[in-house]
């Protein structure tokens, strides 16, 4: 009864279609339903006084004036909240040995990175609690700053939580094969050592919250823009001990996420403190200011790693060192390891070399927490092995295709584990290469950049392959004891009209979730998307579930919807065949009418089942009870990861008297499994690119000696823009996964994974005329001048 | 209004009363001589379709169009635009002047969060106003100053690009 899912002659066949997104219009026509732009009736606003210290005793602190001003509801400190809200600690028991201090919405008696929020302030306008902020006064007295790696590793030197021996957060170590023999008998060694710079996620639209308790009721409703309302229910359930069927997260439009407003903050977790506390709704919009030195960041890794080759070019093995720094604590409930922990798994990915050793070494230090954002960990491992792997090119003579080629894992290979003990399925690595040496024109752009070298033009050419890592099964947060789901959950109607309503656990951030589960739906039972209704991001009215992030909302959600609505098409059918006297077998949907499924002939609008069902049962056969309404749960199984992979190439311009990079061409081959809406995993990708882009040449968090961040505003950290970014080419791979039925994996970190290690590549691929390399990311104009020694 | 005591207001309390047209229509508010016309609009009048993105001029997500002109809301006082003519989003939407734009965005999905889409829009209008056919190039320099984080820009290049073809070639909308 089920159609095959990759025919797009078929009717009603969506999956595998470009079709618009049908929220989108709303957008255009600045109907958009940000928390940010939230009024609710009696609502106040909250303001926050932060420190201007990276480490610092809380001596004192007086609000008196503050209370005292007009139109301000509340002063509240950190131990006015704790009163009311148990703390937290971001650790995870399958990350073993890892410490992290509890935390409380505000600060007790010590801060530990400039810009943590200290005292709250509720006032009638965010206006007045700011006049009310300047009004506080807190005496500080200075404890020792730690602010990068190697002072923060230095023995006796300062310890940033009290108690502890040193500033070490988690270690952990792989050793799989031989790999010291391997290095032994090594023709070939590479290293380098790497360094990544921190940078953040800088959503458009900053975090935004909108806390209402109300303690008649003993409900609280948070208006929270997250990728995560479920996560977030559990919470604030569990901290401030309200029922968690008493508490409702609605994560309505959101301005931009990338994993960024899936963390605990302390503000968020404050503001609904406040709310309680108040009895009223209280709103909380970061400035960008604000936004720059509390949004988590991500990276800042150094990386030592070699890599051992035999005569041919063969990859033998890789040794890998990394040591990242986090922030004064782990983030909760996901914690800050999870970066340098897929660091050291996803190294050498693509290859088939089997002796890998590796340590991570994850550090406090005073700054905001890092942690997830937007393809955690892919960028730096794809960087040192894709680096690795073109040196090694260099110095065995061989094109940086051609030592891919023959050092990928072969297509017809699988299923393999990786060096790192990652189970691929299957992947594409040799189809990639292919199609994307294709694509770029590969002997073309050699030429046409042979040729301009010869009139002092340096141009450079870069590839670099990836494996990214997608539908997670509970093996990355629930094994560890995190209440972050894996499965999905979905509450399928068929609507007295005959249209269809579709309530998913899978969250929208603009990527396009309630699109392509229309798509699936439609598809799948046979009637058109814009029948179908799909409801997100509200926890009173969709089923529990893991909702969007790591790349799950198609793989996941998706599956979750097929499975739902073939439940559902059972159903109508059955009731179909009652009034049809047929059996449901003989019987299909097409275009939202019961045909005969052999001759597509129309018998009866799906509607006026409906109609029968609902308005005249009695009708029906004596005991029918019609179930026009399914709920259907799907958890992955078999592989804990559906990985997939792809390549990516770039064309840029390095102009050597300025150090000034002008990408070209970016170029990308992916392989996402089953393609349910091509526009929108194309736009995915344009967008991961854009933002590895960013990260590769312009965006960094630069902190003083004394931990203050540099250039928190817009005009100081540099952001893509359209002007400096290039078209971008892409064409696809699709191996579906057998996992599910619907065969799709994810496909946002995609583009992220492999965009920095391309242009690192690139860069230099242009410098190599001069002898010049760049180990460094982001690869700013004087890295390059100083690499070319002009500085 | 016995026993009120009118040492309790201060100058933060002064208010000013300032008068515009606003997507065609007169309106007046009362406004605080610091509050920006970007928070006027969104709070005032509810114009939620104009967004903050960095309060510095910056992002682009601010902007409308003021006396014809596009303007960063943001870098502006409420009673600095006393008297202008101003319109948002909504009113551009409800006029039909960028109908096109908007429906060649939604068509190539030139927007993802949509946290940027209005001041891309009013930017993108006011582009093709002063310029018929401009280049790719030309449309890259144009928005330089509008931040996406979602798209990677060139949906959005690719979107503006079609309409301005498509307005030169039938002189109208789609």
């Amino acid at each position: 009864m089920s159609a095959p899912l990759t025919s797009l002659d078929r009717p009603n066949s969506y999956i595998g279609r470009s079709v618009p997104r049908p929220n989108a219009k709303r957008l255009l026509a600045g109907r958009g339903r940000y928390v940010s732009d939230l009024k609710l009736p009696r609502m106040l606003h909250a303001g926050f006084l932060r420190s201007p210290h990276a480490h610092a005793k809380i001596v004192s602190i007086d609000t008196e004036q503050a209370r005292a001003l007009d139109g301000v509801h509340l002063v509240a400190t950190g131990t006015d909240l704790a009163r009311i809200c148990t703390p937290w600690t971001g650790t995870l028991d399958h990350f073993k040995g890892m410490t992290s201090a509890p935390q409380l919405p505000l600060p007790v008696d010590r801060v530990v990175w400039a810009g943590q929020a200290v005292v709250a302030v509720v006032a009638e306008s965010r206006a007045i609690a700011e006049d009310a902020l300047e009004l506080i006064e807190i005496a500080y007295e200075d404890l020792p700053v730690v602010v990068d790696i190697d002072s923060a590793r230095e023995a006796g030197g300062p310890v940033i939580n009290p108690g502890s021996a040193n500033n070490t957060c988690f270690r952990s170590q792989l050793d799989n094969g031989t790999v010291d023999a391997a290095f032994a008998h090594a023709t070939h060694v590479v290293e380098e050592e790497f360094t990544f710079g921190r940078h953040t996620a800088v959503t458009l639209e900053p975090r935004a919250i909108v806390a209402d308790y109300d303690p008649a009721a003993g409900m609280l409703t948070v208006h929270h823009a997250t990728q995560t309302p479920y996560q977030f229910q559990d919470l604030y359930s569990r901290h401030y001990g309200i029922p968690e069927a008493r508490v409702r997260v609605i994560a309505t439009d959101i301005g931009g996420s990338f994993g960024m407003k899936l963390h605990v903050y302390h503000e968020d977790m404050a503001v609904v403190g406040l709310s309680i506390l108040l009895g009223r709704p209280v709103k909380y919009v970061a400035d960008r200011i604000e936004s720059f030195v509390s949004d988590i960041h991500a990276r800042d890794h150094r990386v030592r790693a070699r890599m051992a080759l035999d005569a041919k070019g063969e990859i033998l093995a890789m040794d890998v060192l990394d040591l990242t720094a986090v922030g004064a604590f782990s983030t909760y409930p996901r914690t800050s390891v999870v970066e340098g922990n897929q660091v050291i798994r996803l190294m050498g990915a693509p290859y088939r070399f089997k002796n890998y050793r590796a340590s991570l070494e994850v550090i406090f230090q005073n700054k905001v927490q890092t942690s997830q954002y937007r393809a955690v960990g892919h960028p730096i491992a794809c960087a040192v092995t894709e680096r690795l792997v073109d040196m090694a090119a260099s110095k065995l003579g061989l094109d940086p295709f051609a030592i891919r080629a023959q050092n990928v894992i072969a297509d017809d290979a699988y299923p393999q584990t990786s060096a790192t003990g990652y189970r691929f399925e299957a992947l594409s690595h040799q189809a990639c290469l292919k199609r994307l040496h294709e694509i770029m024109d590969y002997d073309g752009l050699r030429a046409e950049q042979a040729d301009l070298r010869q009139r002092g033009v340096y141009r450079g050419i870069g590839i670099a392959t990836f494996v990214e890592i997608t539908n997670p099964s509970p093996a990355f947060y629930g094994v560890g004891g995190a209440r972050i789901s894996s499965q999905d959950g979905a509450i399928l109607s068929l609507t007295p009209s005959g249209e269809v309503r579709c309530m998913i656990s899978v969250t929208e951030q603009g990527q396009g979730t309630e699109a392509i589960i229309s798509q699936i739906v439609a598809d799948q039972l046979g009637l058109a998307p814009e029948h179908v209704k799909v409801i997100t991001g509200d926890t009173e009215v969709t089923p529990h579930g893991g909702a969007t992030w790591a790349c799950r909302g198609a793989g996941i959600g998706g599956e979750t919807a097929l499975q739902a609505t073939r439940g559902l098409k059972r159903n109508i059918l059955e009731i179909a065949a009652l009034i049809l006297q047929e059996q449901p077998s003989a019987l299909d949907i097409v275009d939202g009418e019961v045909v005969d499924a052999g001759t597509r002939k129309p018998r009866l609008p799906i509607a006026e089942i409906a109609r029968i069902a609902y308005f005249r049962s009695d009708t029906l056969p004596p005991g029918t009870q019609a179930q026009l309404t399914v709920s259907h749960h799907f958890a992955p199984q078999g592989y804990p990861f559906a990985f997939t992979n792809g390549i990516q190439g770039c064309s840029l311009e390095v102009d050597v008297e300025t150090g000034f990079i002008r990408v070209l061409k970016h170029f990308i081959v992916e392989d996402c499994g089953r393609v349910i809406n091509p526009m929108l995993v194309d736009e995915q990708l344009r967008g991961g690119i854009v933002q590895g882009l960013g990260a590769a040449l312009f965006e960094e968090c630069r902190y003083s000696e004394t931990g203050q961040l540099m250039n928190g505003s817009l005009a100081d950290y540099l952001v893509p823009m359209p002007m400096e970014m290039p078209d971008i080419v892409i064409a696809h791979v699709e191996t579906p996964t057998a996992d599910t039925e619907l065969g799709a994996k994810g496909v946002g970190e995609a583009g992220t994974a492999a965009a920095s290690a391309c242009v690192l590549n690139a860069v230099n691929d242009a410098l190599a005329p001069f002898g010049a390399t760049i180990n460094s990311i982001p690869i700013t104009p004087a890295k390059v001048l100083k690499a070319l020694k002009r500085f | 209004m016995s026993g009120f005591d009118g040492t309790l207001l201060d100058e933060s309390d002064a208010t000013v009363r300032v008068r515009f047209v606003v997507n065609g229509r007169k309106v007046a508010c009362e406004v605080a001589p610091r509050e920006t016309l970007v928070d006027c609009l969104r709070n005032a009048l509810e114009l939620t379709g104009t967004h903050a993105g960095c309060e510095m001029g910056a992002c682009g997500a601010c902007l409308v169009q003021l006396d014809g002109r596009a303007v960063h809301s943001c870098l502006m006082f409420a009673v600095q635009a006393d008297g202008a003519t101003i319109d948002t989003i909504e009113g551009l939407t409800e006029s039909g002047v960028i109908a096109d734009l908007q429906a060649e965005f939604h068509r190539r999905n030139a927007l993802q969060c949509g946290f940027c889409t209005p001041g891309m829009l009013v930017n993108a209008h006011e582009l093709l106003s002063q310029v018929a056919q401009p280049s790719r190039e030309e449309i890259r320099d144009a928005l330089s100053g509008n931040y996406c984080r979602c798209t990677g820009y060139e949906a959005i290049v690719d979107a503006i690009d079609a309409v301005a073809k498509a307005r030169s070639e039938g002189g109208g909308a789609t």
